[in-house]
């Protein structure tokens, strides 16, 4: 690992302020950037550590909203009561995400800024070229081994799988990330590869995230999360869904349904397409199946992640019906 | 530069408690807490195993939770009590009731990975994630044992979590 200036603030104006300097990159659990710059990705000039900043941490939950500080560990907001009770898929993304240990380190706004596991990004030495790296040096996954690679929100740039959780259940219920001048929707917050894949956030110099805020809502208290995976834990999604249900008064007809998607997509992927498919329909399985395909509506793939296109729909449609059956 | 910010230069200053004794070292911003613990602090127990944050060998308690040291930088942990296997065990030597339960279950092999096995299960019952072995298994899911030793492993947090609980 490259040796850095450390810099430790005290307060979110001083963060900012550090943060602005060139080569500056803000450290909070760790998890991420400690990794990646002993792989040789990551080559701050200055780390600016923000993890003593008091005040930066409280969970606040009521029926109308949660107020998640930056500084939230994982594993404190899995395990709160009431993140459990009235935002369950957020909790559930939460304690399926890393070990226990990394769950203790990584913090709520650094887990936003998790970048992906794509082996040719974790491997300079081996594959010079990564347009996420290197804009304009190209991809060394197109054409490469690809099974965990996305087949949705690709470009000719990158295919480079976005590999959270808890963002995929943000997305789903409408989140907020809040940069102190300005608040982003999550969804918004994260950005598909384009021609500019070196560009994951819509966030500027200077900029700190505070808190992430989720409206509250009946989809929200009734939701869940399913992750796929090749191992039973401790893996990043083959195939994962968030979604929120929440049924009229009949118990059958679907008022409101939230679906997105992890580990297919080279961002957290909402669904939109599903979503239109089943409101107002009634809750069975043909019509869950069948709507659930629309969520690889333009997917694209590159050989061995061909899988995903099957498994991303049975996944969704697999939490839908799993939330069905819960009264 | 604001004068709320602390710039380190070349070498920084840590101030920490290491199983229950105060302790500074002054090292490079880069140094991780594991290579601190190991190199400089001479507590060897903590292993090395992946250093990528991916086998758990370097588990370690910050302030009573179980982090990885090999991710951790050691000037994050400035003001920070730190617990390592070394610190389990009372003075007299009596071994901390995990410990004990890994020899009465036979839970290891080779051993490498046994510190922070027991790191993490210290951990995980204190939190109340050790309730049935399907628990227990998802929430020690972090520590890596290439011996395979995880049946007598989960065998020895649940007796340890059935001793702690009476």
């Amino acid at each position: 690992m490259r040796d850095f200036a450390y810099l430790r603030a005290d307060s979110v104006e001083a963060a900012r302020n550090a943060a602005a300097l060139p080569g500056a990159m803000l450290l909070a659990g760790g998890t991420t950037l400690v990794d990646l710059a002993k792989c040789g990705v990551a080559e701050p000039a200055t780390v600016i550590d923000i993890s003593h900043i008091e005040g930066l941490s409280a969970i606040n939950v009521t029926s109308d909203r949660a107020v998640i500080g930056a500084l939230a560990k994982m594993s404190h907001v899995a395990d709160n009561a009431e993140v459990k009770s009235l935002f369950p898929a957020v909790s559930e993304a939460l304690w399926q995400a890393a070990s226990a240990q990394l769950r203790n380190m990584a913090t709520i706004g650094g887990n936003l800024m998790q970048r992906t596991r794509c082996p040719y990004f974790r491997d300079p030495q081996n594959f010079p070229a990564c347009n996420k790296r290197a804009p304009g040096s190209g991809c060394s996954a197109i054409g490469g081994v690809t099974r965990g690679h996305a087949v949705l929100g690709t470009s000719e740039a990158c295919i480079a799988t976005y590999p959270g959780d808890l963002a995929v259940a943000l997305v789903a219920f409408d989140a907020e990330v809040d940069l102190g001048e300005r608040k982003l929707r999550v969804e918004d917050f994260f950005l598909a590869p384009g021609a500019t894949a070196e560009q994951e956030h819509d966030i500027r110099p200077g900029e700190v995230i505070t808190a992430i805020e989720i409206p509250g809502s009946a989809a929200a208290r009734r939701s869940t999360y399913i992750k796929v995976r090749d191992r039973q834990s401790y893996e990043f999604a083959a195939a994962s869904a968030a979604i929120g249900l929440e049924l009229e008064g009949d118990g059958r007809t679907i008022r409101d349904i939230r679906v997105a998607l992890g580990g297919v997509a080279t961002k957290p992927w909402r669904a939109r397409a599903v979503e239109d498919a089943l409101k107002g329909k009634a809750l069975d399985e043909n019509t869950v199946r069948k709507a659930s395909e629309l969520a690889m509506e333009g997917a694209v793939d590159h050989g061995a992640n061909h899988y995903k296109i099957a498994l991303g729909p049975r996944v969704v449609a697999r939490a839908i019906l799993k939330l069905g059956e819960t009264a | 530069m604001n004068d709320q910010v602390t710039i380190s230069p070349t070498t920084l200053s840590v101030h920490l408690t290491l199983n229950g004794r105060d302790h500074s070292l002054d090292i490079e911003p880069r140094v991780t807490l594991l290579d601190a613990l190991r190199d400089r602090l001479h507590l060897t127990g903590t292993k090395k195993g992946c250093d990528q944050g991916q086998c758990g060998a370097c588990t370690v308690h910050v302030d009573g939770e179980r982090v990885l040291a090999c991710l951790t930088l050691a000037a994050q942990v400035e003001g920070r009590s730190i617990t390592t296997i070394e610190g389990l065990a009372d003075e007299d030597g009596t071994l901390n009731v995990v410990q004990a339960a890994f020899l009465e279950q036979d839970a290891f092999q080779c051993g490498y990975c046994t510190p922070g096995q027991i790191m993490s299960a210290v951990a995980c019952i204190r939190e109340g994630h050790a309730g049935s072995d399907e628990e227990i298994r998802e929430y020690m899911a972090g520590n890596l044992c290439r011996c395979g030793a995880y049946p007598h492993i989960v065998a020895a947090v649940r007796q340890a979590a059935q001793e702690l609980r009476s």
